[in-house]
């Protein structure tokens, strides 16, 4: 008897395709199981509006539940409410640093131009002498740090709320 | 044609072709960090055009999707405002068509979260975050090459002084728009108007820039009234689509 619980359990093996260490449940990107008159409705939402990861997170979860006999599924995918890092659990923040990427720090709101960048510990040794060489990194959910005590180059999964 | 998918592909629009420029740095950009950063934000750009040309295929109903709509129309049935389309000419020129653009984006989006059209403002919600990065971006930029050498302040003054006419057409309001202001799915441009001159006054302040004395403007880009730009763009932008009809990869 496939559960509700046996599929949130299956999705725990569901990557997320640029930052392989987190799930999609770890990164907060699925949002909903449901059941449709015998359809599991899998529901998720986008980091960013352009993230080419979405199509293949589509993919990914409809060949894991294949592997485990569920064929009837579907994927939909939600703009609202808007995804914001607020939903990285825990063990996703802890996994992230432990992979070499600083976690969400709490922020500044943006709309305040000319406020100061958030201090983000370098993922190595942990310094707060780091600091932000672009905004904009390898993935649009992510930024360019250096750390400037042992000189790693780091990426920060920046803020969104 | 309802007047919610005409206001859709406006805005839809906008993003698909100021995307389409910023991806043309790709490669080109000053240094690496920036080639980076103009293509993560075209990405943002395509993106949101994927969910307002969506939304606006369903609106019509006539079972067009955003493919369709993005790569097989015609240039008149284009609604972008001539200000995307210019050409990215130096990277002062690029970032001060940006910023002028991004200081109406966020306060529009802000607007449109609280459209009475649930899927609009669900698109505002998402979009408006990441607009919030992109003006932060433009901004400074503004203001690191306002406020830096004569060199890269006479440049992004001449950069000023050539956009400036396609400013007022951000605040285009017509017949189209009178349903939907009268039902709440859009707002007031003047209110709009008046949150992007206050962002725009402070930038160019700090960055020492000068708002030209000229009062002339251009529009046609709502109408489809376009530039020489955009039909090269298309050439590009659609070129797969025309000559290998239905191609995916």
């Amino acid at each position: 008897m496939v559960t509700k619980e046996r599929i949130w359990e299956l999705m725990e093996e569901v990557f997320d395709p640029e930052v392989p260490v987190l799930t999609i449940v770890d990164l907060g990107v699925l949002r909903e199981i449901s059941e449709v008159d015998g359809t599991w409705m899998i529901t998720i939402t986008p980091t960013y509006s352009g993230c080419p990861a979405m199509k293949r997170i589509e993919d990914d979860i409809i060949e894991k539940l294949a592997e485990h006999g569920i064929h009837d599924v579907k994927v939909e995918n939600v703009l609202s409410p808007a995804w914001t890092t607020d939903w990285l659990s825990e063990p996703g923040r802890r996994k992230l640093k432990e992979y070499g990427i600083a976690p969400p720090v709490d922020e500044i709101d943006k709309s305040v131009l000319f406020a100061d960048q958030p201090i983000v510990p370098c993922p190595k040794c942990d310094s707060k002498n780091t600091k932000m060489i672009s905004q904009f990194g390898s993935t649009a959910c992510k930024a360019h740090y250096q750390c400037q005590d042992c000189q790693e180059p780091f990426d920060y999964f920046k803020c969104l709320k | 044609m309802s007047a919610l998918f005409e206001y859709l592909v406006r805005l839809g629009d906008d993003s698909l072709i100021l995307g389409h420029r910023l991806s043309e740095w790709c490669g080109h950009g000053p240094i690496l960090e920036e080639d980076i950063a103009m293509t993560n934000i075209a990405l943002d750009h395509v993106g949101q055009t994927t969910s307002l040309l969506k939304y606006a295929g369903e609106v019509e109903g006539k079972g067009r999707t955003e493919d369709d709509l993005a790569f097989l129309r015609f240039e008149r049935e284009y609604r972008n405002v001539l200000l995307v389309e210019q050409a990215n000419e130096d990277f002062g020129v690029t970032m001060m068509r940006q910023f002028l653009f991004d200081a109406y984006r966020k306060p529009l989006y802000e607007q449109l979260t609280k459209s009475s059209d649930v899927q609009l403002a669900a698109i505002a919600e998402k979009s408006l975050k990441e607009t919030k990065y992109h003006l932060k971006h433009s901004a400074e930029w503004v203001i690191r090459l306002g406020d830096g050498t004569d060199e890269s302040h006479e440049r992004v003054q001449t950069a000023l002084n050539n956009l400036w006419r396609y400013t007022d057409e951000l605040f285009y309001t017509d017949q189209n728009d009178v349903e939907l202001l009268a039902n709440g799915v859009i707002f007031s441009s003047e209110e709009l108007k008046k949150s992007w001159m206050e962002m725009v006054k402070t930038v160019l302040d700090r960055a020492t820039l000068t708002i030209p004395n000229n009062g002339w403007q251009r529009e046609g880009g709502r109408k489809g009234l376009h530039s020489e730009h955009l039909g090269y763009i298309l050439a590009e932008l659609q070129y797969m689509q025309r000559a290998y009809p239905g191609m995916e990869w």
